[in-house]
């Protein structure tokens, strides 16, 4: 009987959410297959349940602390259709963008600098004592600062329209309930010029560290997929509204210019009993070949541009990286993570300069309907929100497809891939192998939580099975 | 015989007239003494208890005691304060107050109360968590009795100003909840104009307003602006929101 061995790692680190890895072996100890398990669950499509159509976007952006205003805002997109908007008033519209910049900002900062960087500037094996921000921090003050201050500068767009950092409630079904203020936009102006070249800096940084690892960024967890985001309509990076644009592996597209309201005739949904994260796919092309990439590496891959010059002007260089066909690589996510956010803070400058801002003209009504399904890119992705609203006005359907699902087979083959390079043939996890997978796991999503709609933290777990399904080897990382 | 007299709260003298509860004299007087069941406009009942004050040494509800001439009266001693904290605190516990999630949070006189009596956390007594369901069925008006403190302004407002008794006490001890006279909202002839349909009538989010939920922005509502005291509750300021 194979010798059964937990080996315990404390504290989890820069993974929030419950995470569990299986490793099968065949009989010559090597990976025969991996699956990334979600084993939490959190019930948000049940318990908003005859809820009123008008509380949506503040409870459901509950689901995160990282990323609540992209909930917010694509229950908000829904609610409009709820109340009959078909077009925010620009008001509206610019301050909900402003609102989403800054989060897909502060968001993207924080996933590359305080969650993942450790692993970039120490080494994926390195001491696990100094792999984490304050590690970052101490062995590197000025640019741990300059994430720092990214990220609050994001919080504080955030703040200045949804009326708080976190959990806000800036959108409501309609428009929204403020404008910018004077003082609000000119305290936000004073230190945008700095954060755009820090933000150039942070582009220079990830791409740097692509092109001076390339054999390691070429074969971490790189395989071929389709891609998928919302792009405007003309093909620029749009992030908070568009049309569904999806490529295949090698660029070609698989569908393009659709409506994302007709979502359902384009995906479904697999579930799998091992997790309680389902499984997305493209109808056309079925369950088995029909699962794709979202989030930041999928938008650079399905843009056609980007309306800002110094994100567009990354994006050229990050497309002429892969030779202008789709990149595949997931150390990648990170070097388009921070296109993103040049793109972003742009974007704020630009908005920040915009007279619209300080309109009064928030709100509109329209003739009330049933169906709502407001899709956004979130940071990791795009995230669907649909919703049915009777005629109490209290929810009587909800269904959400947040942006690490839409991942979670890209996920699962990003750990297997690990996997296999790295632990076959070895019969001892240690602490650097584990950190490996988590790493594969990060560059898609630091957080689980909200794709599983969970609550609190569970330990990440990495199982190792023989060929006989006996467990040979458990690591556990205690929650916190 | 002269029609006022003196009396003291808290050391301080009060001039009070005869026939005056202790809660009408301080008021005059500028003193607040915390409360959630009594408003402006209505008929005291004494009820949510939180306006506990000592008058001789009695525990008495200062909106319902008439003053007593020369009376010494405790408000704000840390004996009464710790009455008041647990009666919120109960209030907290035997309800389902969400405040993160409630449209009403920020113009909560509940939320503004464990506020000013410092509840920061309310761990002392179990959660009962009751399952009650949302009345959504009139057009304009919603009825979410999971945030209801049984206050009773809904009601002596539809009784005694708006003449409907649309609202009604049900049920005894801890299952007493208010109940509508009809077999839901819908069946009943009540209306946005209605003075229970008010927002300075319920202090809390269990009767709003269809679709105007979190039009205040945070930092412009009622309590972000400062906490909750004496002549905080103009019916027209908050009917703005």
């Amino acid at each position: 009987m194979a010798k059964t061995r937990v080996i315990e790692i404390d504290p989890l680190t820069r993974v929030e959410g419950h995470g569990k890895v299986t490793i099968h072996l065949d009989d010559h100890n090597n990976v025969d297959e991996a699956r990334l398990h979600i084993v939490e669950f959190r019930g948000f499509e049940r318990f908003i349940l005859g809820r009123l159509y008008w509380e949506v976007p503040v409870i459901v952006q509950r689901l995160c602390g990282i990323c609540p205003v992209s909930h917010h805002l694509a229950a908000a997109k829904a609610m409009d259709q709820i109340v009959g908007v078909e077009r925010l008033t620009p008001t509206a519209e610019k301050i909900r963008r402003l609102m989403h910049y800054g989060q897909i900002m502060q968001s993207n900062v924080l996933h590359f600098f305080h969650l993942c960087s450790p692993d970039l500037l120490f080494g994926f094996e390195s001491e696990v004592a100094k792999r984490n921000i304050f590690g970052v921090i101490q062995a590197y003050p000025d640019l741990a600062v300059k994430g720092i201050k990214l990220r609050k500068f994001g919080q504080e767009i955030i703040r200045a329209t949804a009326g708080k950092k976190i959990h806000g409630t800036g959108a409501i079904p309609g428009g929204v309930n403020k404008n910018l203020s004077l003082a609000e936009r000119d305290h936000l102006l004073k230190d945008v010029g700095q954060m755009i070249g820090w933000a150039k800096e942070a582009v220079a940084l990830a791409k740097g560290y692509c092109i001076d690892h390339l054999p390691l960024v070429q074969s971490f967890a790189a395989f071929n997929s389709s891609h998928m985001s919302l792009v405007r309509e003309d093909g620029a990076l749009d992030l908070y509204h568009g049309v569904l644009r999806a490529i295949d592996a090698s660029g070609n597209p698989i569908f393009d210019q659709v409506d994302y309201r007709r979502f359902n005739d384009y995906l479904m949904e697999e579930v799998r009993s091992w997790s309680y994260m389902k499984f997305p796919f493209i109808k056309r092309r079925g369950n088995l070949d029909g699962w794709y990439r979202v989030g930041p590496l999928s938008r650079m891959n399905t843009a056609g541009f980007i309306d800002t010059p110094s994100a567009d002007a990354a994006h050229q260089e990050f497309r002429e990286f892969s030779g202008g066909r789709p990149n595949q690589m997931s150390l990648a996510y990170h070097w388009a993570r921070m296109i993103e956010v040049l793109h972003c803070v742009e974007k704020i400058r630009e908005l920040l300069h915009d007279p619209d801002l300080q309109g009064d003209d928030l709100l509109l009504r329209g003739e009330r309907r049933e169906e709502g399904i407001g899709v956004i890119e979130a940071p990791r992705g795009t995230l669907f929100h649909h919703y049915r609203v009777d005629h109490n006005d209290q929810v009587s359907f909800c269904n959400l497809i947040v942006s690490t699902t839409n991942n979670n087979e890209a996920m699962n083959r990003a750990v297997t891939q690990v996997a296999k390079n790295h632990l076959s043939g070895q019969k001892i996890i240690s602490e650097g192998m584990l950190n490996q997978i988590e790493v594969a796991v990060r560059a898609y999503d630091p957080c689980l939580s909200c794709a599983t709609h969970a609550l609190g933290q569970m330990p990440l777990q990495v199982e190792l099975y023989g060929a006989g399904g006996d467990l040979l080897e458990r690591r556990v990382r205690e929650g916190g | 015989m002269s029609d006022s007299f003196k009396f003291e709260i808290d050391g301080v003298e009060v001039l009070a007239r005869r026939g005056q509860s202790i809660m009408q004299a301080a008021d005059e007087a500028g003193i607040y003494i915390p409360r959630l069941c009594d408003v402006e406009g209505l008929e005291p009942q004494g009820s949510c208890r939180v306006c506990v004050v000592k008058q001789n040494g009695r525990v008495v509800s200062a909106c319902t005691q008439p003053v007593i001439e020369g009376s010494i009266v405790e408000n704000e001693s840390e004996e009464i304060l710790g009455y008041r904290r647990d009666l919120v605190r109960m209030l907290y516990h035997e309800g389902n107050h969400l405040c993160p999630i409630c449209e009403a949070s920020g113009r909560c006189e509940l939320q503004a109360m464990g506020y000013r009596l410092g509840i920061t956390q309310a761990t002392k007594y179990p959660y009962l968590q009751p399952v009650r369901p949302v009345d959504a069925s009139h057009p304009d008006i919603v009825l979410d009795t999971n945030r209801c403190i049984l206050c009773g302004r809904c009601i002596r407002a539809s009784r005694d100003i708006d003449k409907k008794h649309v609202f009604e006490y049900v049920g005894r001890g801890i299952r007493k909840r208010v109940g509508v006279n009809g077999y839901n909202l819908a069946d009943t002839d009540i209306a946005l104009s209605d003075r229970a349909i008010d927002l300075a009538t319920c202090p809390v989010g269990c009767i709003i307003q269809k679709g105007r939920g979190f039009f205040a922005p945070i930092g412009e509502r009622q309590f972000d602006k400062r906490p909750i005291t004496l002549g905080i509750l103009p019916v027209k300021e908050r009917s703005e929101q």
